[in-house]
């Protein structure tokens, strides 16, 4: 393989594996940016990939190649409910929010399984005919060397994790609502003297989270692993989650982590073909992943400081 | 205060459930107990514990309980403690007790399906001394009554290597293992030694994604190897092979006349290949190795139910006994192939080829 080909190798596979992780960081980065700690991220994906999967199945015939893209819809909804269960319990009851979110880990991978098990009366689905493919860009592939490595071989959901990041940041740094949404994170006694609702911008971040992690878990299942099993989505979630904290919680920043990650892990698997590190024993290149992300989070990333009242409930008066 | 009598309530619920829940599970085990014990009959009867797949997982224990049946509908036996029955796990916690259950309803014989079940058989056997087990793929040794039932996936792996190596246009083949252990390695070693044995200049790749459940870095691995000039790529990694179908489906939908092709294994896959390219039906599955865990276990079966239990022993399936062989779906085959196949298949019977079980050094 010539250079070119490598890079645009890596670039495309690192996109390709990174964009579930993109929108389901951007969705821990509403919850928590509101003091809602979201570990339910798996079990929202989880269900993403589950009903995207289960209405593709369904509706192929009906909405033909826009099967996928309604499925994410119906993904993103089943996310949204699943994670007003967490915010009901984490809002208005006060519970434990990291054992509430365990809890919606452990219900979504249980309900879907069984659900797969009731419907198609086997351990797993069928795959699916209709899916997201990797496609190269129409005009900007044309372009030498940048249209080969960056237009190539690119999927649709990326170019929309891309965007859904930036309308992410505007809507948390250039909006009232954003601006709310993070003073009830920050500090929610204040906030609610100055009149902002705490219980009901944090449903509505949760809700939000709910969305993109249905939606990750969509895009992960429509994509990549194209059935549903009790082996799809298999740590996704905590990887996200990683990325969150990874991006100092910022939509920007998490964004990037997600890249890193697929980076490092097509860069390990790409790295036997490249001249210079295949004579590195292959252990090295399996375990280069996490060594980098450990290097990054200790060294170069400097303290990531969570929002102040994230994991703590809000009780009005309490001091 | 509304709150705090809900949360009350709520406990109280839960606490009676539990009470009430632990005195139906003793009841129960009791009634069992006593029927198990109560009555003898002569007819042969036998089980089998899954693993946390469950008998409908489209791979090993759904082919075991297919081979149950089979055996079951042979010999006029009916689904249940006095002929043949299935106990599903729900997680690896359940092995133990799912196989003491089989053995206190006095099933002549009970299956372990699958490697994680070992510790747990070695376990039960011990304690269990008039009981037969067996386990499948994996070895439990030093027990007079458990018989260990393995493949030699070696000599199917040869036969779709030797496809491989026919079909290729490249002449570059790779191979995606789950995690690399002696199993995988004799796919990768039969499979390689297939390729070679027909196209000695045909250059093959084996690597390792590190885990069975990762469809994402199977992608990305099919994804670089295709791209490295590759075209068929053999995968022995369960869930992380949905990746390399799913890059290979991409490739195809992309460009339909580039040549990718992806052989599955341990059952049939050509369902998984299937992609319509602009109206037209494309399969991408070359071929599959396939398991017959369920003629091994209906063989076991029938040698326990005629006294010949072979415990203690290691039986290998293999191409003889056609534990292993090559997937009934031929659409994408040449005659050259299929030939070939039918040759090696009589070579390796006759033992004129003797197929390696770990890959060679490049």
């Amino acid at each position: 393989m010539d250079t070119l080909t490598i890079i645009a190798l890596i670039v495309s596979s690192s996109l390709f594996a990174a964009t579930p992780l993109i929108f389901t960081a951007l969705g821990g980065v509403f919850s928590e940016k509101s003091g809602v700690v979201n570990i339910g991220l798996e079990g929202l994906m989880i269900i993403g990939a589950f009903t995207a999967i289960v209405f593709n199945l369904t509706f192929d015939t009906t909405f033909g190649s826009a099967t996928p893209w309604v499925a994410l819809l119906a993904a993103m909804l089943a996310g949204g409910l699943l994670s007003l269960l967490h915010g009901v319990a984490s809002i208005a009851f006060r519970a434990d929010q990291v054992v509430s979110g365990v809890a919606i880990n452990f219900l979504a991978l249980g309900l879907s399984l069984f659900l797969v098990k009731l419907i198609y009366d086997k351990g797993q689905t069928d795959m699916i005919d209709s899916r997201f493919i990797k496609k190269d860009i129409p005009i900007l592939s044309d372009i030498p060397v940048i249209g080969d490595i960056f237009f190539s071989g690119i999927a649709t959901p990326t170019i929309w994790a891309f965007i859904i990041a930036f309308v992410s940041w505007f809507v948390l740094y250039k909006t009232p609502f954003g601006l709310r949404l993070r003073s009830v994170g920050e500090h929610p006694m204040a906030a609610d003297t100055m009149g902002v609702n705490v219980a009901k911008t944090r449903y509505i971040a949760v809700f939000i989270s709910g969305l993109l992690g249905g939606l990750g878990g969509a895009v992960y299942a429509q994509s990549i692993s194209l059935d549903f099993s009790h082996a799809t989505i298999t740590g996704q979630g905590f990887m996200a989650l990683a990325a969150m904290i990874f991006g100092k919680w910022h939509p920007l920043g998490a964004m990037g982590a997600a890249i890193f990650f697929g980076f490092a892990q097509s860069l390990s698997i790409v790295g036997s073909s490249i001249p210079f590190l295949d004579s590195i024993p292959a252990v090295y290149l399996l375990i280069a992943p996490y060594v980098l992300t450990i290097l990054a989070l200790a060294g170069f990333i400097g303290r990531a400081d969570a929002p102040k009242a994230s994991g703590t409930p809000y009780i009005k008066g309490n001091r | 205060m509304e709150k705090r009598k809900f949360g009350f309530v709520m406990s109280m619920v839960l606490a009676a459930g539990t009470i009430l829940g632990a005195c139906g599970g003793g009841a129960e085990e009791e009634a069992t107990d006593n029927g198990g014990s109560g009555e003898e009959t002569d007819k042969f009867t036998v089980a089998m514990v899954t693993d946390v797949g469950g008998v409908d997982d489209k791979s090993f224990n759904q082919s075991a309980w297919e081979g149950l049946q089979a055996f079951g509908e042979e010999n006029g036996l009916k689904k249940g403690t006095d002929g043949y029955d299935y106990i599903q796990s729900k997680s690896d916690a359940d092995y133990k007790t799912n196989l003491n259950t089989a053995v206190r309803n006095e099933f002549d014989l009970t299956y372990g399906i699958g490697y994680k079940l070992k510790p747990a058989i070695e376990e039960v056997a011990k304690q269990r001394t008039e009981s037969q087990f067996a386990i499948v793929d994996d070895v439990v040794e030093g027990l007079d009554n458990v018989t260990s039932i393995t493949f030699k996936e070696h000599e199917g792996s040869f036969l779709v290597g030797v496809v491989a190596g026919l079909q290729t246009k490249s002449n570059k083949i790779g191979f995606i293992g789950g995690i690399e252990s002696d199993l995988i390695n004799k796919f990768a070693g039969g499979f390689e030694a297939g390729v070679k044995a027909v196209n000695p200049d045909a250059d093959v790749t084996i690597e390792f994604a590190g885990a069975f459940d990762k469809a994402d870095k199977g992608q990305q691995m099919a994804s670089a190897m295709y791209s490295s000039g590759i075209d068929i790529i053999y995968h022995a990694a369960g869930g992380t092979g949905n990746g390399v179908f799913a890059e290979a489906k991409s490739l195809k939908e992309t460009a339909p006349e580039k040549e990718v092709w992806v052989i599955g294994v341990d059952r049939d896959q050509s369902e998984e290949g299937k992609v319509t390219v602009n109206g037209e039906e494309m399969n991408v599955t070359l071929t599959s190795m396939v398991k017959r865990v369920d003629l091994a276990v209906q063989d076991v079966a029938t040698k326990a139910m005629n006294d010949e239990f072979p415990g203690g022993e290691v039986i290998e399936y293999g191409l003889e006994a056609e534990g292993v062989s090559i997937a009934p779906t031929q659409d994408n085959l040449s005659e050259e192939s299929i030939a070939a196949v039918e040759e090696w298949t009589t070579k390796i019977k006759n033992g004129e080829v003797e197929v390696p079980t770990v890959p060679g050094k490049n």
